[in-house]
């Protein structure tokens, strides 16, 4: 029962969060929001057993990634976005066709999915840190190892980019 | 119904504690400085300016509470009450003592102990960063969104080394708890020197003990890493345009933060709630000789005034610490106050540690700050913790 309560709470507030962040028209709004969603999907994580997922996605995503949007969105003072006069075609189609590819996807989703089953909160604990570690570092090795190869290369594409010459 | 009723009672006890060392902290801190500085402090609200948190209290209380015109009127009254509930949530999880039995009842002294605390107090000293950066953006004034800049980058800067020198001593434990944290610290090499992570074999964590304390002067804010605040160049940084609670909310947000990160350097490096030496040695009598002493002293300086209101104040001081020596040794209560006596006395120092520092080291330029902890606290933290993890797999941990 309460599991089922705090579930709901914070289903949703994620995806409360997740549609103020697609209508608000500010960026550091959007960007509250995206830290809103983030911070209950932790929870619905942990409910789910995974606590260490839960911890590492408040302090990666919440704690530093989006930490620097706010940090950028402060630097650059970005203003609210402008509302620009919208096409016809947007306004005739625009929400049908997105309502037809929710449908779509949401059937694709019934069609490939096993037999739903409803989660049993408590039932899964393998989400330890020790559990995490184990896998990383047997069965996922070479996957996590490259990772940290294609992270290294992106900062140093970073820093080419970004690097001024100074002649 | 049981748990929930135990628990509430444990939240409101350890609110009520807090919630008065906040208030009391800052009088000890503005005491300290003045010591240091060759003042008197505060002296005018009650004896020794003991009543001065309530003045102060009062006083923030009823001031004009401010917001600008122009200020993001949402953010800016959200961003002080995000600081302040974050800066007291890792209360939840902070190991102060023991499992102890009272009244039949068997419950650990903390409210709750998670399998991730170490990880959880990481997730919200992550977190903590928001309240100070949207406060700063959201007031709309040059000097708030300089400080709030200055505020996220150091932060997300020293939160590298104090992950890292966080993780060095989780390899020695082997443990995210930070109960059973404290527990594989007990013990004692021959006989005297405790086992603590500072200590420990194969790979005492000294470095890592001070690279912990430098980036919690930076998490904090605190001088010589008060950029964020620097009031000869931003007015008062992130919070110039708050007044009243608002104001007050960010001062013990500070505060809180001060107490949390002494509190897990107590915790990682010098065991927590564990005594100095061993209890059969007579640590469990050091709470009861330091009050006695304390006691005989104020008893001493009451008998023989300096001032004519001595005479009245001091020996009723006396008193009151030989009354706490007493329950020191009280049999039931002794199980649960020297614990946390050992954890208040260890946390205690560390708090005298920040303060020291800040009546002693004098600011650090901007570019200085980053070139720290970029340049030397991470790539010292680094090595350390792959020492560490050496000397652990070759010598076990």
């Amino acid at each position: 029962m309460t599991e089922m309560l705090i579930f709901w709470a914070f289903a949703v507030v994620s995806v409360g969060c997740a549609v103020n962040l697609v209508i608000q028209r500010h960026p550091i709004n959007g960007a509250i929001s995206l830290i809103g969603v983030m911070g209950s999907l932790a929870v619905l994580y942990l409910q789910l057993g995974a606590e260490f997922i839960a911890a590492v996605q408040v302090i990666v995503y919440a704690g530093a990634i989006m930490v620097l949007f706010v940090f950028v969105i402060m630097l650059l003072n970005a203003e609210a976005e402008q509302r620009t006069g919208r096409s016809a075609a947007v306004r005739l189609i625009g929400f049908p066709s997105l309502a037809v590819l929710l449908l779509l996807v949401g059937m694709l989703i019934r069609r490939l999915a096993p037999a739903p089953e409803s989660v049993r909160f408590g039932d899964f604990m393998g989400g330890t840190a020790e559990n995490i570690g184990r896998s990383l570092f047997t069965g996922y090795l070479l996957p996590f190892e490259v990772t940290s190869a294609l992270i290294l290369v992106a900062i140093i594409g970073a820093i080419v980019l970004a690097h001024k010459e100074i002649d | 119904m049981e748990f929930v009723i135990l628990t509430l009672v444990k939240a409101a006890l350890w609110a009520v504690i807090i919630l008065t060392t906040l208030a009391y902290l800052q009088w000890v801190e503005r005491k300290v400085i003045a010591h240091i500085q060759l003042r008197l402090g505060p002296s005018r609200v009650g004896p020794h300016g003991l009543l001065q948190p309530l003045a102060d209290v009062i006083k923030l209380l009823t001031k004009e509470d401010l917001t600008p015109p122009q200020a993001n009127k949402l953010l800016f009254v959200f961003a002080p009450f995000f600081s302040v509930a974050l800066a007291l949530l890792p209360v939840a999880v902070l190991p102060f003592g023991p499992e102890v039995e009272i009244f039949g009842i068997r419950t650990a002294i903390q409210l709750t102990d998670l399998d991730i605390g170490v990880l959880f107090l990481l997730a919200i000293s992550s977190l903590s960063v928001y309240g100070i950066a949207l406060a700063g953006w959201s007031s709309n004034s040059k000097y708030a969104l300089l400080g709030g800049l200055r505020a996220s980058a150091q932060m997300v800067s020293y939160e590298l080394p104090m992950a890292l020198a966080v993780a060095s001593p989780l390899l020695l434990s082997n443990t995210l708890s930070l109960q059973e944290l404290v527990i594989t610290q007990s013990g004692y090499y021959a006989g005297w020197i405790p086992q603590w992570n500072f200590f420990k074999l194969p790979a005492p964590q000294v470095i890592s003990y001070l690279v912990f304390l430098m980036a919690a002067f930076a998490e904090t804010n605190r001088i010589p890493f008060d950029l964020p605040e620097a009031e000869n160049e931003l007015v008062a940084g992130f919070h110039t345009e708050y007044s009243s609670l608002k104001f007050a909310s960010f001062f013990m947000a500070e505060y809180a933060n001060m107490i949390t990160s002494c509190a897990f350097a107590t915790v990682l490096f010098l065991g927590g709630y564990l005594p100095l030496w061993p209890a059969e040695k007579g640590s469990d009598l050091f709470p009861t000789a330091l009050f006695l002493a304390g006691g005989a002293i104020a008893m001493y300086h009451g008998l023989h005034p300096a001032r004519p209101r001595d005479r009245r104040t001091l020996p009723a001081v006396a008193l009151l610490f030989w009354f706490l020596a007493f329950l020191f040794q009280v049999p039931r209560l002794k199980q649960i106050l020297i614990p946390m006596f050992w954890f208040g006395f260890k946390t205690g120092f560390l708090l005298f540690v920040f303060m020291w520092v800040r009546g002693t080291l004098p600011r650090f330029r901007y570019d200085q700050l980053m070139a720290f902890t970029w340049k030397f606290l991470f790539p010292v933290a680094m090595l350390n913790m792959l020492a560490t993890g050496l000397l652990v797999a070759l010598y076990g941990g």
